[in-house]
This record gives structure tokens, C-alpha cells and sequence, in this order.
């Protein structure tokens, strides 16, 4: 039962490693997957590995090499795309609504298609409005996806072996500013459960719902509303789709009050498909109406100022807490 | 001045024949070496079962149409008559375990699979019996026991598929190949330029077919295409490209073999440009006015199918009357299938919700 501390980054590596020896029909595509070791060194050694069938480095063709993903998903194989960031993705828009998500169901069952799609999505540092999209709730949107965000290393690495075992396109969201995070995961293997949410911190005075580099973020900033008195049940929910409602319910029933928190924008955002799973299931334990805490409404600009009063920050979660507990 | 129809401005415009290569009508005198070796290699009775599958398909394609006028066909349609020699021809020359896909374009693909007409047509009434369960429709056949991955609904949508299976091929190290086939129109989306730059750039046994058929919907050729010779792109790619007479189903059956057996050898793509035509318009709400009568006609007079019932009248090999009655038993084959679908159920309803996942 021994332990190991990794990166973030070091776990999704050991995930796509272990799950490639598992099952030869594993292989990995994507810009500098395998001679670069990874635009954010993800894929590290893994040419070295497993070479280069395994390990493809692809022009830059999203939508091509995406659909080219597809056709071997639908002959048998079962490929790990990745995109050098969900932005990229975009490119392929196509190929993921029009083949991914709906040819099980256009062939009468015929052809599942076994593939996981994985990168970084959401803004980094300064790289302005191109590079910044939170794209969750694209791909949420289509039945036939998955979409699967994870906030820690332990999560990242059971979520993505889950993926790859999956039978469904999985969009597979991670985020860079998470990459380099040190985390301690047993040595062990071990998977996590697509579709299940966890109470990544326990509380009672309100329900926080947050995934990915927001999840990270509360649990970075437990301290400042610890000193304003507030104590916080953060609920990660790991996979936006298939949303685990059963959990966020059951804290909601705890705590009567919800702040639902995302890097994304505000209009037809996660933050909004999970307000309405709320209302729908939880109104008479609700105490007060859910306050959403969202990027704003612009696309994000370059000047780090204007950048980070565009996204949302610990203070902001603070205050839509206290507005829920009539505290303003 | 009122404004006269969105056809042509005036008729001598468009009466100059759309590119196509010097028609020639298959006959014993006028046959090439390698035509002849086809029929070497053919013989008899493949021939003439490839000559019934042409006719199956028309046949089938007329029905087709008869059904949608009376409803029982709905949504899209797009027919593959006239361009019957194409999919015929060159399906003939690859396995059962090669890989297909194709656009919206696809009852003639499937037929010349091999699939049945019963299931297509079931398909397309939408009844539970159909190929794809009723689910998919006219643009959406899928066959897991053919290797038939689409019926794709987006233009090029199924160029990188089809390229993904030759990557299978490659990865599984069998001497499978893909066969993709889409438009002259379609060739012009990006995703064709990504997927043949990576297909010559891997090597996958991708034979991309484009089924020239001289307009994408109402658009015609000349004014899609910087180049009128497609098989030129092929060099863009560093791939081999190849002229095919699209109505000389002896052509397409010894292009597509030859170029087949090649890269089962030696793995890598190809692009051959079949230069056909299709007699109806894009789709059955379509009524071709952007072409004029004369031109369809001309392309009537080297019918795909004719040819070849004369070729075999020639060689001996199918008398006219046996020919007849060939074409007879491709139309009751057809009649059937539409009886087939017609006596099918509808899906149940629970198939709404089944397959959105995989479990």
C-alpha cells in the first residue's frame, strides 16, 4: 500500500501508460505527442515506450486526424486524441457532434465509438481570447458525449483510465494551470467512476459546486472563509456529463443554500444546467436562491488586470456565499 | 422587365458539354488490352452478375422515388442512377473485409456491396427491419458485417472515417484497404486536404474515389474547381492519381483492382476521379433546372448500363432476351424490397432512447 506524490500531469501520464499496456488496441494522436514528449510534457517518454504506432504525431489537422480518430474507434481500435487545448478542438467541432456523438445511435448500435478526447481547456495566463474558452458545455450539450473534468491528480488518473475503458467518446477537459501540482496517489492501480460526484469538503452553511482549476482554487482558499465565518461543503462534480445530481442533491438537502461556481461563461454554462437540475429536484430545501459565480461577459483579454477581473476569484465565492446566507 | 427562372440566362450557355473524356461505348472492336484481360479475369458469370447489380441498383433507385412521391419515404433523398458503373465496378474488385465509406450518395454503394435491398429500403421506409434500425435513414446506411461505416449527412464528413479505417489497417498490420468515396463538391472541404496530406504522410491504404459527377447540388464543376483534372491534386499529395471513365464499368473494375492490388503490397493512398453523371437531380427535391436536356441525353447514350448489355450481346455471353429477363428479375427484386418494408413494423418506441450510449 505504498504512496507516490506526482504531478498532476505525471498522473494523467501514468493513466494513458497503464491502460496502453493494458490493451494493445490503446494508442495515443495528437500535435507533439511523441517526439516533443507532450506541449505540456503529459506524454512524456512515451514514444520511447511504446513507439511510434502507438505514439502518433499528427500535422495540424483537428478535424482530419479527429475524424481519422473516429474511423479506427469504428474498426476497432481505441484512440486517445489529444488537443494541444480544447480551443483546437474547435477546429474539429464537426467530426466530435456529427460522428462521435451520433453514429452509435445513426448505425442502429452498430459502430460505438471507443475514444477519448483529452486536453486543456480554459484560460492560462494571459493568453488572451483565442486561447481561453471554457468549452464544457459545447460538448456537454450532445447526447453521445461524455465530458469529464477533474480538480485532482487522484481524479485525473482514475478518471482517465475510466475514459479510456469507456465505450463513448469521452471529452476528457484538464486544465495547465493544474498540471503542476504535486499530489500524493497510491501505487496502486486504481480507477474512479465516470458519473460520480464527490464531496471533495465537508461543511454545513452553504454548497459550493465547483470542477476543475475552480474546485482547486476553493480548496486553495478554505482559510478566507474559514475567517468570515463560513463553512463551506465543496462539491466537485468530476464528470459534467452524465451529472451525478443524486450528490449535489443530498448536499443541497444539508445545507439549503448553493453557490455554483465555473471558469466559463454565465449564459447556457454548466453552472446553469446544474442550477436547473437544483430547482427542479431541491426547491422546498432551498433557502435561498442559487447565486452563480461565472467569467464575465467579454471575451477574456491579454492585460493580466482586466484578465483577472474577468474571471471569477476567491472573493467573489465569498460574497455570493454570504448573499445566500442573507449575510450582505 | 420581369425576371425569367433561376435556370440558365440563356440556353446556348450551358450547352456546351460539361468536361467529360471522349465518350466511348464499349464494344468487342473497340475494346483495350486491359479491358480484355478484364473479361479474362471476370468471365462470364461475373459480368453478367455484375450487370444484374446495375440494374438492382437503378431499379432500386426507381422505386425510390415512387415511394417518396407517395410518402412513404420522407426527408432527404439522393439518387445514384447514371453512376451506377462506379460503385459496381470498383466494389467488385476489393474484399468483404475492406473498409467502405461514403456520403448521403449511398444506396448504390451498399447495393454494390452486396447488402441486401430489403434492409435498405426498410431503412428508408423507417421501419425497425432497416439497416441502421430505422434510426439512420436514406443518408445514414451503416453494415458492421460489410464494413460499411456511413452514409455520411455532412459533405466530407466520411473522408477522414474512411481514412481512419485504412489506419486500422495499417495498425493491425492486415493488407485491408479503405475505400472512401465523395464528391467533386466535396473534395473541396479542407478536410480533404487533412486527410490525404496524412494518408501519403503515413502511407494508409486509403483509395479515395471521387465520384465526379459534374455539379455539387446546382453548382457545376467548373465554377467549384480551380482545376478541371482532379487526378492533378494527387500530385499536391504525393500520391497517384487516376483517370476513370466512370460510365465504363470494364474501367472502373481494372482501376480499382489494379490500384488495390498494388497497395495491398505496398500500403499507401491513391486517388482516382471517376468522371460520371447522374441523371436526376441532387436530391429528389431537386428539378436540375441549372442543366439542359440535351446534356443528360447525351450522357443516356453512353448509359453505364446499356453498354454493357450490349458488350454481353456481342461476346455471346447474355442474349438480349436473357438480358431482359435479367432486368425483369432486378425490378421484381426491387418491388419485393418496397413489399418487404412496407409489411415491416415501425420501430418500437423504446428505440428512441437506446443506443444515445454505449453501455
Amino acid at each position: 500500500m505504498g504512496t507516490q506524490t506526482i504531478f498532476f500531469r505525471e498522473a494523467l501520464n501514468q493513466a494513458m501508460v497503464e491502460e496502453m499496456e493494458r490493451d494493445p488496441a490503446v494508442f495515443l494522436m495528437g500535435e507533439e505527442v511523441g517526439q516533443y514528449n507532450g506541449a505540456y510534457k503529459v506524454s512524456l517518454n512515451m514514444l520511447d515506450r511504446f513507439g511510434p504506432r502507438r505514439v502518433v504525431d499528427t500535422p495540424i489537422s483537428e478535424n482530419g486526424f479527429t475524424g481519422i480518430a473516429i474511423g479506427a474507434a469504428m474498426t476497432g481500435l481505441r484512440p486517445i486524441v489529444e488537443f494541444m487545448s480544447f480551443n483546437f478542438a474547435l477546429v474539429a467541432f464537426d467530426q466530435i457532434v456529427s460522428n462521435a456523438a451520433k453514429t452509435l445511435y445513426m448505425s442502429g448500435g452498430q459502430f460505438p465509438i471507443p475514444m477519448v478526447l483529452r486536453g486543456p481547456g480554459g484560460p492560462a495566463a494571459q493568453v488572451a481570447a483565442q486561447h481561453s474558452n471554457v468549452v464544457d458545455s459545447l460538448f456537454a450539450y450532445f447526447p453521445g458525449l461524455k465530458v469529464v473534468s477533474p480538480s485532482t491528480a487522484y481524479d485525473a488518473k482514475g478518471l482517465l483510465k475510466s475514459a479510456i475503458r469507456d465505450n463513448n467518446p469521452v471529452v476528457f477537459i484538464e486544465n495547465e494551470m493544474l498540471y503542476g501540482l504535486k499530489e500524493e496517489l497510491p501505487e496502486e492501480e486504481y480507477t474512479v467512476p465516470i458519473g460520480e460526484a464527490e464531496v471533495k469538503v465537508q461543511g454545513s452553511d452553504v454548497t459550493v459546486i465547483a470542477y476543475s482549476r475552480m474546485a482547486h482554487m476553493i480548496q486553495g482558499a478554505l482559510e478566507e472563509f474559514a475567517k468570515e465565518n463560513i463553512s463551506v461543503e465543496l462539491v466537485d462534480p468530476r464528470t459534467i456529463r452524465p451529472l451525478d445530481v443524486d450528490t449535489i442533491a443530498a448536499s443541497v438537502a444539508k445545507t439549503h443554500r448553493v453557490v455554483i461556481l465555473e471558469e466559463g461563461h454565465r449564459f447556457c454554462g454548466v453552472g446553469a444546467q446544474i442550477a436547473d437540475d437544483i430547482y427542479s429536484r431541491c426547491f422546498d430545501d432551498l433557502d435561498a436562491p442559487i447565486v452563480r459565480v461565472t467569467h464575465t461577459d467579454n471575451p477574456l483579454p491579454y492585460a493580466k488586470n482586466i484578465e483577472a477581473a474577468s474571471l471569477p476569484s476567491p472573493a467573489q465565492v465569498i460574497q455570493a456565499a454570504k448573499q445566500v446566507l442573507y449575510r450582505l | 422587365m420581369t425576371p425569367t427562372s433561376s435556370g440558365p440566362k440563356n440556353q446556348q450557355e450551358r450547352a456546351k458539354p460539361a468536361v467529360h473524356p471522349a465518350p466511348k461505348l464499349l464494344s468487342v472492336k473497340n475494346l483495350i488490352r486491359r479491358e480484355k484481360d478484364v473479361l479474362d479475369m471476370l468471365g462470364r458469370d461475373k459480368l453478367v452478375e455484375m450487370f444484374h447489380r446495375m440494374m438492382l441498383i437503378r431499379a432500386f433507385e426507381q422505386r425510390c422515388e415512387q415511394a417518396y412521391q407517395q410518402r412513404k419515404i420522407g426527408g432527404f433523398l439522393h439518387l445514384y442512377i447514371g453512376q451506377e458503373a462506379v460503385a459496381v465496378g470498383m466494389l467488385a474488385a476489393v474484399r468483404e473485409d475492406d473498409y467502405v465509406s461514403t456520403s448521403y450518395r449511398d444506396h448504390g454503394i451498399a447495393l454494390a456491396m452486396g447488402i441486401p435491398p430489403e434492409p435498405l429500403m426498410a431503412e428508408l421506409f423507417g421501419k425497425s427491419t432497416g439497416i441502421s434500425r430505422g434510426k439512420g435513414g436514406s443518408m445514414h446506411f451503416y453494415s458492421k458485417e460489410k464494413n460499411l461505416l456511413g452514409g455520411h449527412g455532412i459533405v466530407g464528413g466520411q473522408i477522414p472515417v474512411g481514412t481512419g479505417a485504412a489506419f486500422t489497417a495499417r495498425y493491425q498490420e492486415t493488407d485491408r484497404v479503405s475505400m472512401v468515396f465523395f464528391g467533386e463538391g466535396a473534395m473541396q472541404q479542407g478536410v480533404f486536404h487533412e486527410s490525404a496530406n496524412i494518408a501519403a504522410l503515413w502511407q494508409l491504404p486509403c483509395i479515395y474515389v471521387v465520384e465526379n459527377n459534374q455539379y455539387a447540388m446546382g453548382t457545376s464543376f467548373e465554377r467549384t474547381s480551380a482545376v478541371s483534372d482532379l487526378t492533378l491534386r494527387a500530385q499536391g499529395y504525393n500520391m497517384g492519381g487516376y483517370p476513370v471513365d466512370g460510365m465504363n464499368l470494364l474501367e472502373c473494375f481494372h482501376v480499382m483492382h489494379d490500384v488495390v492490388e498494388e497497395r495491398r503490397k505496398h500500403p499507401g493512398p491513391a486517388l482516382i476521379e471517376a468522371k460520371t453523371y447522374r441523371y436526376r437531380g441532387h436530391s429528389i427535391s431537386d428539378p436540375a433546372n441549372y442543366r439542359v436536356k440535351e446534356e443528360v441525353e447525351g450522357y443516356q447514350k453512353v448509359d453505364p448500363i446499356e453498354q454493357v448489355r450490349r458488350l454481353l450481346a456481342e461476346l455471346k455471353w447474355l442474349s438480349e432476351d436473357d438480358s431482359k429477363d435479367l432486368e425483369k428479375q432486378a425490378r421484381k427484386e426491387a418491388v419485393d424490397a418496397m413489399q418487404y418494408a412496407e409489411e415491416s413494423p415501425d420501430p418500437d418506441l423504446s428505440e428512441r432512447d437506446l443506443h444515445v450510449y454505449a453501455d
